[in-house]
This record gives C-alpha cells, structure tokens and sequence, in this order.
C-alpha cells in the first residue's frame, strides 16, 4: 500500500463500521447470554414442588411445637399457653416492630397482637430474618434476664418472642416470617395458601 | 558467585531445534526458569508462593480422584462421601489429602500475603502482581465454600445458608440475587449440583488462569526481596543483576528443601490429626444435612473466622455484610494506602513495627473468636479487634506518611 493509498482511506467511515460491528457483536453477545443465565433460575421442577402441605395439630399438647417443612423451608407450629400467650404484651417495648408494621413478614390476617389466625397456635418460618439459621426454642420464662420465653438464634445471637418478633440490638432486621396459612379443620392447618386461595 | 552456563543456553540441533522452530520452548524456560533472576537473600517468608502452587497442584489431583467417586445429590452425596472413606480402596486418604489440603492452602496463603506486608511486596511496581493475587485470594474463598457444601453435612447446609442469605443483606435485589444463587427457594439438590460445577470446573479454572497472570506479572517486573530494594538497579558487565541467582537451579533447590519440611507437616496432618480437632473437618458435618434444625454451635471453618467474626460483630445485617465484605477487600488497596518511601519492615520505623503487629493479633484474635459461640464477651471482643483490624488498614495513609524510615542500602544484606 503506497501513501497516496493511505490518504484515500475515509477514517470516518471506517471508525463507524468498527464502532456499528462491536455494539451489534455485543448486543448478539447480551442475547446469547440469557439462556444461560436463565438456567439457573428455580426450575419448573422446583416451583412445582412448592405445594402447600398439611400439618395434623390435633395431638399437640399447650406448650408443644413441632417443626414441618414447606418448599424446602423450615415451619415450625407451637401451640402456645395461656401463660405464653400472657407474656407477649411484656416486652412491648423492648421490640423492633411489636405491631407488625412491616407488611411483607406476615399475610394481612396474621398482622395482630398474637400474629396468628388463632391466638392460641403460631405457624411461623424458622428461618432467622438475619442469615437463615433454624431458631432454637427456648421457652424458659427467665424474669431476671426479662426473658418471657421465645426463640434464640443459635448462629448469631438473635432473639424472637413467642410470637417470632425481633428484639432490639440482634442482628436480625425483622420478625420471623408467618408464611400463608388457614385452617382446614380445627385440628388440620395447610400451610402455603391462604384462606383467600380456597 | 560463578554463574553456571545454563545447558539449555547450548547450541542444539535435532528434536530441541525442532520444537523451538515451532514453539518459543528453550526461550520460555529461559524467561521464567534458568535466566530468571532473584534476590539471592530470600529468607523463608518467600517459600510460600512456590508451596501455595503445591498446594494447587495437589488439590487438583487429590480433587480429580474424588469426583471419580463422589455423586453431587442431595440424596447421595453424604452417603458417597462415606462410601469414599470406607469402601474405596485408599479413598480415605484421598478425601483427607483434599480435605487437609484446603486448609494448608489458606496457611500458606496467609503466610504469603503477610510476606508481602512484611517486605512492602505490593508496592510499586508490583501493584498489579497484588491485585491479582488478591483475587486469587478471593476465588480460592469461593472454591473453598462451594467445596464445603459437597460432603451435605450439616455444616456443610448450614454454613451455606449463613453465607447465601448474606447477598440477602442487598437493597432492593438482594432476595432475587440468593434465589438464583440457590436456584430454588432453598438450599437443595439443585444447589449442590451447581456447587459441585462451580467447584470442580468454573473456580479451579479461573484459578488457573489467574496464577498464571500473577507469575507473568511477577516475571515482568522481578520478584521483591527483604531488603525492599530493586535488585535490576546493579547490574554486572553481563547484564545480570548482581544481586540476583537464577531461579533454577539455585531458588529451586531452597524451595525443595521448603516443599519437603512442608510435606511432611502435611502428611503429619492427614495421618494423626485429619480433623485437627474440629478446626478442618468440624465434628457437625459428620451428621448428614437436617433441614429441620441448625446445629447449637455453628462456625465456619477456620480460615473463614475472622471475617466471620466481623459479620458477628455487627448488630445490623446490612451493615454487618458491608463490613465483613470491606474487611475482605481492603487489603487488596495496600498499594495506595501505604505511603511510606521504604519497602521493608527493616527500614521503617517503630509506628509501621506496631502497627503490623497490633494488626496480625487482631487477625488471629478475630480467627478465634469466629469459633466461639456469639456469646456478649465474644462479640464485644470482636468489635474491639474489629476496630483495630479497620484502623490499620484505613489510617495507613497517615501513619505511614509520617513514619521515621531508615537508610535503605544499594546492595542487599545478610543479617545473621
């Protein structure tokens, strides 16, 4: 190529070309990509297998709770006391959201007092609001420590009351979550639907 | 020092002549192994780079050998794991040379970096032999995790779930970001089986790539010395650094010695201590994953405790995620935060001494209180080290600057 050959070049049309074949390579590039990412998103398999399950509470005794899993996540159920029940207005003010202010932590009908369909049984998610460690139960009333039972979270120190609300100064931001619930029968509870969905 | 003429320097002909017409073997080797020169008074702080490529090279033989054997299920991986330790012949001694393996790996690797903190390695020329190696850093935390959810012990599920939910702690995105992560709306199958891809391809691939850019980077500009000094300043008539002896056969030679004491450490380790009482192979994770309850003492294996320490410290989760992610990254900014005109702990004066002291006891002392139970002492002692750990990196710029430094020599010195 001779000099005179170099100034016949148009630098403005090449510049174009390269700019115009680099933005539809990576616009190519960005649409290839989405199956892939797509991928490992949760897969019909798995949002198919997030049905409601059934828990029989018809045996649980006052004071009793057992631990059941819905879409792979932790419940527990506890059938709580007269006595427990008593205690939950105690430390009102020791709490973060005593009221249940944050709406995505509980359905519209558990956002009361005892955070429950029925006063007498809690359904709430073990799983910390902090970094997802299954809360321990511990439901010693302790007066010296102001401790009127709950939960304690074994990984990083938060604590819940018996109706799952957070107390100030935990790492945890808010209250354990209600997931869905209703109930089928008085001694039946389906965990994963509303009574809205039936 | 007489130099010995490199063989491969030699005039050939044949197979040699034949391959370097076609591949720049004989000039690479001189590049990198027989011509390469370093300071000739390295002490044994620059063993550990030469043993962290050990360590590489037997987590990729000993991991190899697992998958061969390991099924990535929920329902069979806590069985395969055991049917490895009991039924496959040598298997046991597999799973814990990868297992004691990854452990060393992070010894190694602390002591590696705290080399370049001891001798200003990091400092100019050589920021970008630290970036790197800081990512190096990061996608061996990575390897590490996604290998520790494998054997589905209930640490294994557990120390997943703490780890995942922290991307939670994100504004706004945070939610969706750990579902993909997880793929489904908890840790399951699913999980495990992209861990598992992650672990044995997607990490150890990129590590690959990166320790190699962290070695041509290294060879660009010379490796550092504990003088601190540019040992490319004095050069002989021919051209050699006058300081400096080839890596091979000279550095190589120190560095069997290193990499035998080193093996046998480490099969000390496999043969007597494979669990080291808990702090390698936690005694949780020899139960199968339980969905239904966390263990009552959980911590993450002991390399991951003192940044674990820092999250645990914090009584807020966003904040504790952003500090925990800030003490992870800070150091990797070394290069401008130190604004001392030295680079050797030798030549500095006694706030820089200090300081880098007070800083590797409050690494320690955050490594074990990670272990402890989140108990109110603990944390407490932890915010104080936590402190500590933050002043040294963040108020470098100025201790540094006003440091009395000494008179840094030419050539480098013996002591001792």
């Amino acid at each position: 190529m001779t000099d005179d050959d170099l100034d016949q070049i148009d630098r403005n049309r090449r510049h174009f070309l390269a700019i115009a074949t680099a933005v539809t390579g990576l616009v190519g590039a960005g649409v290839a990509i989405y199956p892939f990412l797509a991928s490992l998103k949760p897969s019909a398999r798995a949002q198919a297998l997030g049905a409601p399950v059934e828990v029989s509470i018809g045996s649980l005794e006052p004071g009793e709770m057992v631990r059941v899993l819905w879409r792979g996540k932790l419940v527990f159920v506890l059938r709580r006391t007269e006595e427990m029940l008593k205690h939950l207005g105690d430390n009102l003010d020791r709490l973060k959201d005593p009221n249940s202010e944050v709406v995505e932590q509980q359905p519209e009908y558990a956002a009361n007092a005892t955070r429950s369909v029925k006063p007498e049984y809690l359904v709430v998610e073990g799983s910390c609001t902090h970094l997802g460690c299954a809360p321990i139960k511990d439901f010693e009333v302790r007066p010296a420590d102001h401790w009127t039972g709950g939960f304690f979270c074994p990984c990083h120190g938060s604590t819940f009351d018996l109706a799952g609300r957070v107390y100030n100064g935990v790492p945890a931001p808010t209250n354990l979550r209600i997931p869905p619930h209703r109930f089928v029968r008085d001694d039946l509870v389906l965990i994963g639907q509303d009574a809205g969905a039936a | 020092m007489s130099r010995i003429e490199s063989e491969v320097g030699k005039p050939k002909g044949g197979l040699m002549k034949w391959i370097d017409d076609r591949f720049p073997f004989t000039e690479t080797m001189k590049y990198h192994v027989t011509e390469y020169y370093a300071s000739k008074n390295f002490n044994f702080w620059y063993v550990f780079g030469v043993l962290a490529f050990v360590v590489l090279i037997i987590q990729f033989l000993s991991g190899i050998f697992l998958t061969m054997n390991y099924k990535p299920s929920s329902a069979e991986a806590f069985a395969s794991v055991e049917y490895i330790m009991r039924d496959v012949e040598w298997g046991w001694l597999i799973r814990y040379v990868h297992s004691t393996g990854a452990s060393f790996f992070f010894i190694v690797v602390y002591l590696h970096m705290f080399r370049a903190m001891l001798y200003g390695s990091y400092k100019k020329p050589r920021e970008l032999i630290w970036i790197i190696g800081m990512m190096i850093f990061f996608v061996l935390f990575a390897e590490a995790f996604a290998g520790y959810l494998l054997p589905w012990g209930q640490m294994s599920y557990w120390g997943a779930q703490v780890i995942i939910s922290l991307f939670g702690a994100i504004p706004v995105v945070g939610d969706g970001i750990v579902e993909f992560i997880r793929g489904d709306y908890s840790i399951s199958d699913i999980t495990l089986n992209r861990f598992f891809a992650m672990h044995v391809i997607v990490l150890p691939l990129a590590l690959i790539g990166l320790v190699f850019v962290h070695i041509v980077a290294l060879h660009e500009v010379g490796s550092s010395n504990p003088d601190g000094i540019e040992i490319k300043k004095k050069k002989g008539s021919d051209g050699i650094p006058l300081d400096g002896v080839a890596f091979h056969p000279y550095h190589t030679s120190k560095d069997l010695v290193a990499i035998i004491i080193f093996l046998m450490l480490f099969c000390a380790v496999i043969f007597f201590a494979p669990e080291m009482g808990g702090y390698f192979l936690e005694h949780a994770n020899f139960e199968p994953a339980n969905l239904l309850a966390t263990p009552e003492h959980i911590a993450p294996v002991w390399y991951f405790t003192p940044f674990y320490s820092i999250l645990r410290a914090v009584p807020d989760k966003l904040w504790g995620a952003i500090l925990m992610g800030g003490s992870v990254l800070l150091p990797m900014f070394l290069p401008w935060l130190d604004r001392s005109r030295v680079r050797s702990i030798r030549y500095r004066g006694w706030i820089y001494k200090s300081a880098l002291t007070c800083f590797a006891i409050s690494f320690i002392a955050l490594g074990w209180l990670g272990t402890q139970p989140a108990e109110a002492v603990y944390v407490l002692a932890a915010r104080f080290f936590g402190i500590i750990y933050f002043a040294f990196f963040l108020l470098m710029p100025y201790y540094t600057a006003i440091d009395k430094t000494k008179p840094v020599p030419d050539r480098v010195v013996y002591h001792g």
